[in-house]
C-alpha cells in the first residue's frame, strides 16, 4: 500500500501538468482564454432561461434556476465520464513508451471536468443573484452533493476507460446512453409531473438523488434526509469499488490492446 | 552477487497474441466466444532470458531487427509486464525510448519541458532548477515559446534528449536515440552519456551501431529471435557478433 502512495506522490506533479494541459489547449488562441470556462456556462444559462421561461412552463417557482441546476450536475457527469472513457486510448502513444500509472490519465480528465463544474457552479450563483433568488444558509452545504457526484463519476469513468480499451463499441453506445439518461434525470421536468411507474424508474437513477439533494440545499432551504445521504454515499462508493477493481484487473493488458 | 545488482532479469518470457483474432467489438467477442473460436496465434518475443546488470555497469543490447531488444527494454522500463519471470530494478529510471513520445504537439517547447519532466517524475521546482540547462543543451533558446508541432524532427529530439538526461538517474534507458541529429549533436549526446556514466549511472543501450555499443558498454546481451544468444564482456561479444 505504501508503495502505491509513494508512486502517486512521485507522479502527482504529472497530474497537475495534465490538467493544466487540458485547460490550456482548450482555450489556446482564444482572446478571452480561460474566462470562457465561466462565460460559456453563463451564456448557455441565459439561453436556457429565455427558452424555459417563455416556451415551456411548469408550475415551478424560478423555473430557469431549476433547469440550470439540473444542467450543472448532469453536464458534469456527462462531460467527466465521456472524457474519461477515452483517457486511456487517447494516450496510447505515451503509455506504450513510458511507465506512468495509468489511472492518472482518468483522474486528470475528471479534474478538468471538475474545474468546469466549479465554473458553471459559479455561473449558477451569479444567475441566482441576478434573478434575486432567495439565498439560504444551506447553500453553503450544496458542495456536498456535488462532491458525491464527482466520486460517482470517477468510479464510472474508471470503469468506462478500462472497458473501452477492450470494446470500442462503448464509445458509440455511450452517447446514446447518456441521451437516454438525461431524460431519466429530472433536469427539465419536475418530479411531481411523473406518473407513478415512471417516477420509480427515475428514482432508481443515482443522479436523481444527487440532483434533488443539490436543489434542496441550494434553493429550498431543506437538508437532505439521512437515507438519501446514505444511499448517495453508498452508490458513490459502489461505483468507485467497481471501477477501480475492473481497471486494476485489466490495466496490464491495456498496452496489448491500444 | 548481493545488492550491487541494479537490474535483475530472471527467466523472463514475453508472449504476444497476434492480432489475427483481435476483436474490437463486443458483438464479435460474444459471437466468437459462443462458437469457441477465441484462439490466438501465439508469438514468443522473448524466451527465458536471464541476466544481471551491476551498479555503474553499462549494458548494450544487440541483435537483428525483431530479435526482441526493444521488448526487453520496455519490460525493464515497466511498460510491459512479462508473461513469465520477473524483473527487479533497484533505483530510479529515466526512459529515453523513442524521443519525443511524451510531447504534446500543441503545447510550446517550454510547456512541454514541464510536462515531460512530470512524466519522468520531477516536480515543478526541480524542473525550474533544470530549465536553463535544458535550454542551453538543446540550443533552442529562441524557440522555447513556439508550439512543438512547428519543430523539425531534429529539434524535437534535441529537446527530448536534453529533458531526459537531466539530473543523475540510477538507470538511463536509450533505444536507438543517438542516431538522430547531426554529427555534432551526436557527439554532444555521447559526451553527456559519458559524464553520467562517470557519476555512476547505469546505461541500458540499444543500437545497431556496433562501434557505439562497444564504446559505451561494459557488458552486452546478444538476442536472436527472442533467445539469449550470448551474455558477456563487450569486447568478446562484439568480436563474435561481427564475425557471425
Amino acid at each position: 500500500m505504501s508503495n502505491y502512495i509513494k508512486n502517486f506522490l512521485k507522479f502527482q506533479p504529472l497530474l497537475s501538468e495534465l490538467v493544466a494541459r487540458d485547460v490550456k489547449i482548450k482555450y489556446r488562441r482564444s482572446v478571452l482564454g480561460v474566462l470562457w470556462t465561466l462565460l460559456n456556462p453563463l451564456c448557455m444559462m441565459i439561453i436556457l432561461s429565455v427558452v424555459f421561461s417563455n416556451i415551456f412552463k411548469f408550475d415551478i417557482e424560478n423555473f430557469p434556476l431549476y433547469v440550470l441546476s439540473g444542467q450543472v450536475i448532469f453536464n458534469f457527469f456527462n462531460d467527466a465520464t465521456t472524457s474519461s472513457m477515452t483517457a486511456i486510448i487517447n494516450n496510447a502513444a505515451l503509455l506504450k513508451k513510458i511507465y506512468v500509472p495509468k489511472y492518472l490519465f482518468v483522474l486528470a480528465r475528471i479534474f478538468s471536468s471538475f474545474i468546469n463544474l466549479m465554473a458553471s457552479f459559479t455561473a449558477l450563483l451569479l444567475v441566482m443573484v441576478a434573478v434575486r433568488a432567495e439565498l439560504h444558509w444551506t447553500l453553503f452545504l450544496s458542495w456536498f452533493p456535488l462532491l458525491m457526484v464527482v466520486v460517482f463519476s470517477l468510479g464510472v469513468g474508471m470503469l468506462l476507460a478500462a472497458l473501452t480499451v477492450r470494446f470500442r463499441d462503448i464509445m458509440h453506445l455511450y452517447s446514446v446512453f447518456t441521451t437516454g439518461l438525461m431524460y431519466l434525470t429530472p433536469v427539465i421536468y419536475p418530479m411531481s409531473m411523473l406518473p407513478d411507474r415512471i417516477r420509480s424508474i427515475v428514482l432508481l437513477n443515482p443522479l436523481t438523488n444527487y440532483l434533488e439533494m443539490f436543489r434542496n440545499l441550494a434553493f429550498y432551504n431543506t437538508l437532505p434526509s439521512f437515507s438519501s445521504v446514505v444511499v448517495g454515499g453508498l452508490e458513490g462508493a459502489a461505483a468507485i469499488v467497481l471501477g477501480v477493481y475492473v481497471f486494476y484487473k485489466n490495466q496490464d493488458e491495456f498496452i496489448l490492446n491500444i | 552477487m548481493g545488492n550491487d545488482a541494479i537490474v535483475t532479469v530472471d527467466h523472463v518470457s514475453m508472449k504476444f497474441n497476434l492480432s489475427s483474432e483481435k476483436f474490437d467489438s463486443f458483438k464479435e467477442y460474444v459471437i466468437k466466444s459462443i462458437k469457441r473460436q477465441v484462439s490466438y496465434d501465439e508469438f514468443w518475443a522473448l524466451q527465458d532470458i536471464s541476466f544481471e546488470v551491476r551498479r555503474g555497469e553499462s549494458l548494450g543490447l544487440i541483435g537483428l531487427n525483431g530479435s526482441g531488444k526493444s521488448t526487453m527494454l520496455k519490460i525493464i522500463a515497466g511498460v510491459l509486464k512479462p508473461t513469465k519471470g520477473t524483473v527487479t530494478v533497484r533505483g530510479n529510471m529515466a526512459p529515453l525510448i523513442e524521443l519525443g513520445a511524451g510531447f504534446d504537439m500543441d503545447l510550446t517547447a517550454r510547456e512541454n519541458v514541464f510536462l515531460n519532466g512530470a512524466l519522468l517524475g520531477y516536480n515543478r521546482s526541480q524542473m525550474d532548477a533544470q530549465y536553463e540547462d535544458i535550454v542551453s543543451f538543446s540550443e533552442l533558446g529562441e524557440f522555447m515559446n513556439v508550439p512543438v508541432k512547428n519543430f523539425s524532427s531534429g529539434m524535437v529530439s534535441r529537446l527530448a534528449f536534453a529533458i531526459a538526461t537531466i539530473g543523475v538517474p540510477d538507470i538511463l534507458i536509450c533505444d536507438e536515440v543517438l542516431s538522430v541529429g547531426d554529427f555534432r549533436f551526436q557527439e554532444k549526446c555521447e559526451e553527456r552519456i559519458g559524464n553520467m556514466q562517470e557519476k555512476g549511472t547505469t546505461i541500458l543501450f540499444v543500437s545497431h551501431s556496433l562501434a557505439q555499443v562497444e564504446k559505451i558498454c561494459d557488458k552486452i546481451v546478444w538476442l536472436e529471435k527472442g533467445h539469449l544468444k550470448m551474455f558477456g564482456d563487450a569486447e568478446n561479444v562484439c568480436r563474435i557478433y561481427s564475425e557471425s
